[in-house]
């Protein structure tokens, strides 16, 4: 199996070729992402030495780490993000990624991700939102839909759904964007940007759990899920003229920001260049 | 820009804003000159009584010399981001308190498992819980060695004053580098937040030294491995092209998970274990004051060694035949040197700042029929020379 993925595979010159085969389920949405991110890497000329990738814990925390062949930093359930900046700062030079899940990032991890926003770091993350605890079982998660069935709301979940990239819009990213796993070519083009601001950028991109979240709903088919994302997305354009109550349960896709903003790393560096300019310690 | 911190013109720069001779100073900042001076350029905290002034010092200072002052959401996130600083090759601290240090116990153990130097310093209040926040304590003393979870080894080194914690602080980050592991400082609100003389050395009086890098490619795909046998790999730094996978589960020498093959999992964390045992000589230090002919033994740490020491010059000039036994690293306990002291020794007291933990590690290494005794003070004011001194009267 892994041979043969290894000989077809177009992009496999960015994967770690001994942890081959992936460990995600048939159908799941990560595939997807990996493929959509080595494009995208490839696309821009990235030297993947000159990435890093963070990622937290849980299903899409696998799908970079450790497959994808850079430095890559498998870290603590909901830290990617903190993590990631002891690793900008060290590194500002070189592009940083993390790419995890939405429990990971936006449960545990919620603190992190507005905080990163909000101070503008230039890191680039990929959010892989599948409504979903998929590697403890299926279990609720902040992203779950109203109603939805999982392993611990098995009646029905009356938790509102968390909208992360809203939050993390309004926490104060530079990029902000939102695709599904049916909207691959768009999905490329939200990386590559995001890849190419400086700033904090996120793409969340709704991704597929057909066995954990799928399955529990009426969508046990991954195309079923594939096709409850087109059918639900609203294009933001489109959005911004519709009302909270049209819009519930509805994908909002699209750029939902694109600005400048001072970069943390550049202002850490400016600010130790005045410093030492200050104190006439500068070395020549 | 520098990182390493043990470059020549470091040293050049350490020179132009800190000249060396004595100053006046908290035990906090002096900590954080101590790291400064052992070419710490990377600090990320949250601020906690009674550790702040570390972080304030650190703020102030750091850009001086090219280094980064980050200010976390939390404690989490700081020693979250120390750990992935450090694999860019900065030598890296934070500081906090009791409660900040829980937070960190998961993160510790994550820097443990993927062997990442770094140095946290608790600066101990009084708890449990907030306690009394603004009060100096030795309660964390096993939080520091049982606090995150696992089979782990931990080094802690515990400052005896304010002089103490530069020199201490100094020794952490040698020991954390050379042996690629999280070392803690055990520190106090009483120490932290004294003032004291101190003399700052100049740069040249410092020992620095810097962890092992991969003198080849090939070491360097074997972030976890034991090339020269002293169970210390060496570190391939993140942004090299060397493509190091770093995961806290449990990993081959190669870096990649394995956590279905026993073996795997008992090589790497019985060398892990193996690194710190091995490697005594790295890190053991203590102090002795006339313990050759003792027959009372006093064994005290951190702050309540001072108090300890007045106590036992009391006692001799009384012509007590006492002597004291300060751990400078106390985890792992020097046991085997108790272990010689307490055969000559027919009492042994133990003052510290709680209701009695290392009393627990002394107790180990004790015959039953020496008569083992705690001198035990919380609420937040040190031990005192006379309520020492009483306790000796008491046994001699």
């Amino acid at each position: 199996m892994a041979k043969e993925i290894y000989s077809m595979y177009p992009r496999v010159k960015y994967l770690r070729k001994e942890a081959l085969p992936t460990a995600l389920c048939p159908g799941c949405g990560g595939g997807t992402v990996l493929n959509a991110f080595a494009n995208a890497v490839d696309q821009l000329k990235i030297d993947p030495r000159d990435l890093v990738v963070v990622s937290g814990i849980g299903c899409s925390a696998w799908i970079a780490s450790p497959y994808f062949l850079a430095d890559t930093l498998h870290t603590t359930h909901g830290r990617a993000i903190a993590f990631a900046t002891g690793v900008k700062v060290g590194l500002p030079d070189k592009k940083v990624v993390v790419i995890s899940g939405d429990g990971d990032l936006a449960s545990i991890g919620g603190n992190h991700l507005i905080h990163a926003a909000r101070r503008n770091i230039d890191i680039t993350v990929i959010l892989v939102n599948n409504f979903i605890y998929g590697m403890t079982g299926g279990q609720v998660a902040p992203t779950t839909p109203f109603g939805a069935r999982t392993t611990t709301s098995p009646y029905r979940n009356i938790e509102h759904p968390l909208q992360i990239s809203e939050t993390v819009a309004a926490a104060g990213a530079s990029y902000v964007a939102r695709w599904t796993t049916a909207h691959v070519y768009q999905l490329i083009e939200s990386i590559k940007k995001a890849l190419t601001v400086k700033g904090f950028s996120l793409v969340e991109v709704i991704s597929q759990c057909p066995v954990q979240f799928g399955r529990r709903n009426r969508m046990k088919e991954p195309a079923d899920m594939l096709r409850w994302f087109l059918k639900d997305s609203v294009p933001i354009s489109k959005a911004r003229n519709m009302s909270p109550e049209e819009l519930e349960g509805k994908f909002v896709i699209g750029e939902l920001v694109n600005r400048e903003r001072p970069e943390f790393t550049e202002e850490l560096n400016k600010l130790i260049d005045d410093v030492q300019e200050h104190f006439g310690l500068r070395e020549e | 820009m520098i990182i390493r911190g043990d470059e020549p013109e470091q040293i050049r720069l350490l020179r132009k804003p800190y000249k060396k001779g004595n100053y006046f100073m908290q035990g906090n900042e002096a900590v954080a000159y101590g790291a400064l001076f052992a070419g710490c350029r990377f600090y990320a905290g949250y601020p906690i009584t009674p550790s702040s002034e570390i972080a304030e010092t650190m703020a102030k200072e750091l850009p001086k010399l090219g280094g980064y002052y980050l200010q976390m959401e939390d404690e989490i996130a700081s020693i979250a981001a120390m750990v992935g600083a450090s694999w860019t090759g900065f030598k890296v601290m934070t500081a906090t308190a009791g409660p900040g240090f829980s937070l960190m116990q998961e993160n510790l153990g994550y820097a443990v498992m993927t062997e990442t130097p770094l140095v946290l310093v608790d600066v101990q209040r009084s708890g449990p819980s907030t306690g009394q926040a603004t009060k100096g304590a030795q309660g964390d003393f096993f939080q520091a060695r049982w606090g995150t979870h696992g089979d782990h080894p931990i080094i802690a080194v515990s400052p005896t004053s304010v002089e103490d914690s530069f020199w201490e602080t100094v020794r952490a980050f040698n020991i954390a580098e050379k042996l690629r592991t999280p070392v803690v400082v055990l520190f106090d609100g009483i120490s932290a937040h004294a003032r004291e003389r101190i003399r700052i050395p100049d740069p040249e009086e410092v020992e620095v030294t810097y962890r092992k890098l991969p003198a080849n490619e090939e070491e360097a795909k074997l972030p976890f491995g034991d090339p020269h046998g002293d169970g210390v790999s060496p570190m391939p730094l993140f942004g090299h092209g060397h493509f190091t996978h770093v995961t806290g589960s449990t990993h081959k020498e190669n870096g990649l998970r394995d956590v279905y093959t026993p073996e795997v999992h008992d090589r790497l964390v019985r060398r892990i274990h193996r690194k710190i045992e091995q490697n005594k000589h790295v890190y053991e230090k203590y102090d002795e004051h006339f313990t050759d002919d003792a027959e009372i033994l006093v064994i005290s740490w951190g702050v309540s060694a001072r108090p300890s020491l007045g106590a036992v010059l009391n006692a001799r000039e009384e012509g007590i035949k006492v002597g004291l036994f300060v751990p400078k690293t106390v985890h792992p306990f020097p046991g085997e040197r108790v272990r010689e002291l307490s055969k000559k020794a027919r009492a042994i007291l133990v003052p510290e700042m709680n209701l009695g933990q290392l009393i627990l590690e002394v107790q180990r290494f004790v015959n039953d029929d020496v008569l083992l005794k705690g001198v035990n003070k919380v609420g937040g004011v040190p031990l005192t020379v006379e309520e020492i001194l009483r306790e000796i009267r008491g046994v001699a």
